[in-house]
């Protein structure tokens, strides 16, 4: 089978130019949504899932469903101390943290009149090494026993007075933002870190929140330390692999943002779909002369056919292509809602990947083919005679 | 009908598939700005169904951090302030964390502060008597089917477990009344709590809207300096905070709003251009019969405006069914964020004019194209 040449098409779309641009523009709009919804839900993914560390065990009250609603008692606490299993890190210290995790509402920067709930971790000295991405970038580490804190990036700045030399009124003390960490874009970058026991005075606990300790055999020891944790008599406690609590906590939001993101790339796709259509129809009835004489050379029904659904696709990948830069550029913005598991405000990243990139793609070349199918069949069973006659 | 009216309309119809598809594009962008907009008035029907007479008294620092219940009697000594109630968030799940919807523990006044809930006489009394009494909002009812006399058992995620009875269904007097909460009793569960005498939030009645920032200031400065400082503020700005805690999903659903009705744009520029494109020949055809320029543009924009306006109708059509459909299912499952997911006449009229105004901008770069060409011009065809 002959095929017509690419530059037919090429060169049919570049004499066209307004409505070529008009519908790569539609198509462009259609797989921006899609991009800034996935961008987004992976972004959120991977913040909510890479704050757990493989080997980081969590336990929690047996009901609560997160950090903000668990109690850990002391006496809890300095039996769980105990456990054989826990790692040691660094100079012999033994990887095992009770935090304190409370909420703080805090104004957001440069948007007067708006505020949110910030995480307030009250840490232990092994709660840094605990958490190794955490990283300092300004300032330095808080006193143990001192009304001084750690801001994560996104809150110091997404809030007032987190950043370095800030204040916050919290209970009775008023705290000094001493230092300013990331977190490799965990959710632990919208936190802000103090001592745990001022904490616990601070939030008016009655204890800890949460324990968090490190498996020496993270493949081995897991289940037999859950099972004797939650099957202690004289415990009341929860056993989750870190990782799988954030996974838990990030569950709601994701299917929130994947069922809002999913009609609204329903209904774009749908418009854009139409655009080449409407596009693609009047290109065919504009060459209707051009298409006959293309058969009378001898091309087959079935290279018309190929011709449209490819020039159909030109269209839509070059409004991927249009799409794909300032999503590119999106990566650079943050984001920040509440994340209704906790309460409290989380900040993430727009985060692109090759399998993203590649689905907007996918989807743009989907939509064109689908928009240019009925045009292209039109345009394939005109009778030769026909369309040379017609003006 | 004049000759350019008739024009406009044959033009409509001479390709009655492209019509059609540009129909259903823009009444399928307006579904979707509908849907957006119905999302982001949810989320604002909170504050919208505040009263200015009623204040919201809360720990300073956030609202996980309880008040003692030692504060009432002086919050209530403060001139102006009429009633005092309190109540506490109990944020339980019924047989599943999936199901969660508000609970609130009450002391019995706090309903009296609510006059826009329509409960009968009889249940207020039984909710100020009983102590496992609870109230609960129409739509919630019918989620779980729950009547009159059941008893439900809730389990707190914070606090311990309870089991309450239901002891009336309220219904909302305005269109945007919350009607997906649960209230218990406070007593209950401060009881199971061994009496410590805590609150969350305490709701203050005042006696006019006036006296609410003096208000605010006294009752915040009575306690500034104690182990409980609280923040008061109007009903209004309480619930606001709830959506600007949302944050930067409000942002983008407002700005995909405004995206949609660029996409009606894009579609309508392409349709009006080509189809001037491929009439140039007739336009220069009636210059010459002695069409004024003033008829061809008045055609040309006709026709974008009357297929806006078409496309808009449709549009609002479909998304009012597509909301009534989906309404009922996001108040079930989301009530705790939309409590009332309506489509509402200020959205529609917004809909349609701004695919109107689409169309009209749609219409003038083609409406100019044919007033600057020349006669001559027009009748040597391009396409």
């Amino acid at each position: 089978m002959a095929t017509i040449p690419l530059a037919y098409n090429i060169r049919s779309l570049w004499r066209r130019k307004v409505t070529t641009l008009l519908t790569t523009a539609g198509v462009a709009l259609a797989v921006g949504i899609l991009l800034v919804v996935l961008m987004l839900a992976h972004g959120f993914r991977t913040a909510l899932i890479e704050s757990g560390s493989p080997e980081n065990v969590i336990v929690l009250r047996a009901s609560a469903t997160s950090e903000t609603s668990s109690a850990v008692s002391r006496e809890d606490a300095a039996i769980l101390k105990t456990l054989p299993e826990i790692a040691r890190g660094e100079a012999g210290l033994l990887l095992f943290a009770t935090e304190t995790v409370a909420a703080v509402n805090l104004p957001r920067r440069g948007q007067p009149g708006r505020s949110s709930n910030v995480t307030v971790r009250g840490i232990t000295p092994a709660s840094v090494p605990l958490r190794r991405q955490v990283r300092l970038l300004d300032g330095r580490l808080p006193n143990p026993g001192t009304a001084e804190v750690l801001a994560g990036r996104n809150a110091a700045r997404g809030f007032e007075g987190c950043e370095v030399g800030g204040t916050l009124q919290m209970g009775p003390q008023t705290w000094t933002v001493v230092g300013v960490f990331e977190a490799g874009g965990t959710a632990f970058e919208s936190e802000i870190w103090g001592d745990s026991d001022l904490a616990i005075e601070a939030f008016g606990r009655g204890g800890y929140s949460s324990a968090t300790f490190a498996l020496a055999d993270p493949a081995l020891d897991f289940e037999p330390v859950k099972a004797r944790i939650e099957g202690d008599k004289r415990l009341n406690l929860l056993v989750k692999r870190e990782r799988d609590y954030y996974a838990d906590t990030a569950r709601n939001l994701t299917t929130f943002i994947t069922i809002v993101g999913s009609i609204l790339i329903v209904l774009f796709s749908f418009g854009a779909v139409l655009g080449a259509m409407i596009t693609m129809y009047a290109f065919v009835e504009a060459r209707t002369r051009e298409i006959g004489t293309l058969r009378a050379l001898g091309f087959r029904r079935r290279s018309i056919l190929l011709s449209f659904l490819i020039e159909s696709a030109l269209l839509s990948l070059a409004g991927a292509a249009v799409a794909a830069l300032p999503a590119l550029l999106l990566q650079r913005l943050t984001f920040s809602t509440t994340n209704f598991d906790t309460f409290t405000d989380v900040t993430w990243h727009f985060r692109m990947s090759p399998v993203i990139f590649a689905q907007g793609f996918g989807f743009a070349l989907l939509m064109g083919l689908l928009g240019g199918l009925l045009p292209a069949a039109r345009a394939a069973r005109l009778p030769i005679v026909g369309a040379l006659r017609k003006a | 009908m004049p000759p350019v009216l008739k024009l406009m309309m044959k033009n409509c119809l001479r390709n009655p598939l492209r019509t059609a598809l540009t129909i259903l594009g823009i009444s399928v962008a307006i579904v979707a700005f509908t849907f957006l907009r119905t999302v982001l008035a949810a989320y604002y029907a909170g504050a919208e169904a505040s009263a200015a007479t009623r204040l919201v008294t809360r720990h300073k620092v956030s609202l996980f951090n309880v008040l003692p219940l030692s504060q009432k009697d002086r919050i209530a000594a403060v001139p102006g302030v009429t009633q005092v109630s309190y109540g506490m968030w109990y944020g339980g799940y019924y047989k599943d964390p999936g199901n969660f919807f508000a609970q609130m523990a009450i002391d019995p006044g706090y309903l009296d502060l609510y006059p826009e809930f329509i409960l009968a006489p009889e249940a207020r009394e039984q909710f100020g008597s009983e102590m496992q009494a609870a109230v609960i909002g129409r739509k919630l009812a019918n989620r779980f089917g729950w009547k009159v006399g059941d008893r439900v058992p809730l389990t707190g995620t914070f606090y311990p477990n309870v089991e309450v009875v239901i002891r009336g269904i309220y219904s909302g007097r305005e269109r945007n009344t919350d009607e997906t909460a649960m209230f218990f009793r406070w007593s209950m569960l401060d009881e199971t709590r061994n009496r410590e005498g805590q609150v969350g939030w305490y709701l203050l009645g005042i006696d006019s809207p006036g006296s609410g920032s003096r208000v605010m200031d006294e009752v915040d400065s009575l306690f500034q300096n104690s182990t409980a400082p609280t923040h008061t503020e109007t009903e209004r700005d309480f619930n606001l905070s709830f959506v600007s805690m949302m944050g930067g999903v409000i942002t983008v659903i407002r700005v995909a709003s405004w995206i949609v009705i660029g996409i009606i744009l894009l579609i309508m520029a392409n349709i009006m251009a080509m189809a001037v494109r491929e009439r140039t020949t007739e336009y220069g055809v009636l210059k010459t019969l002695g069409f004024r320029n003033g008829h061809l543009a008045g055609i040309v924009a006709g026709e974008a405006l009357l297929l806006a306006f078409l496309g808009g109708v449709a549009g609002c059509l479909l998304g009012f069914a597509a909301i009534r459909a989906a309404g009922s299912v996001i108040e079930a499952t989301m009530g705790q964020i939309f409590p009332v997911f309506e489509l509402t006449l200020q959205t529609i009229a917004m809909a349609v004019g701004l695919a109107i105004a689409a169309g009209a901008l749609a219409a003038i770069a083609p409406a100019r194209r044919i007033l600057s060409s020349s006669v001559a011009q027009s009748l040597r065809p391009i396409d």
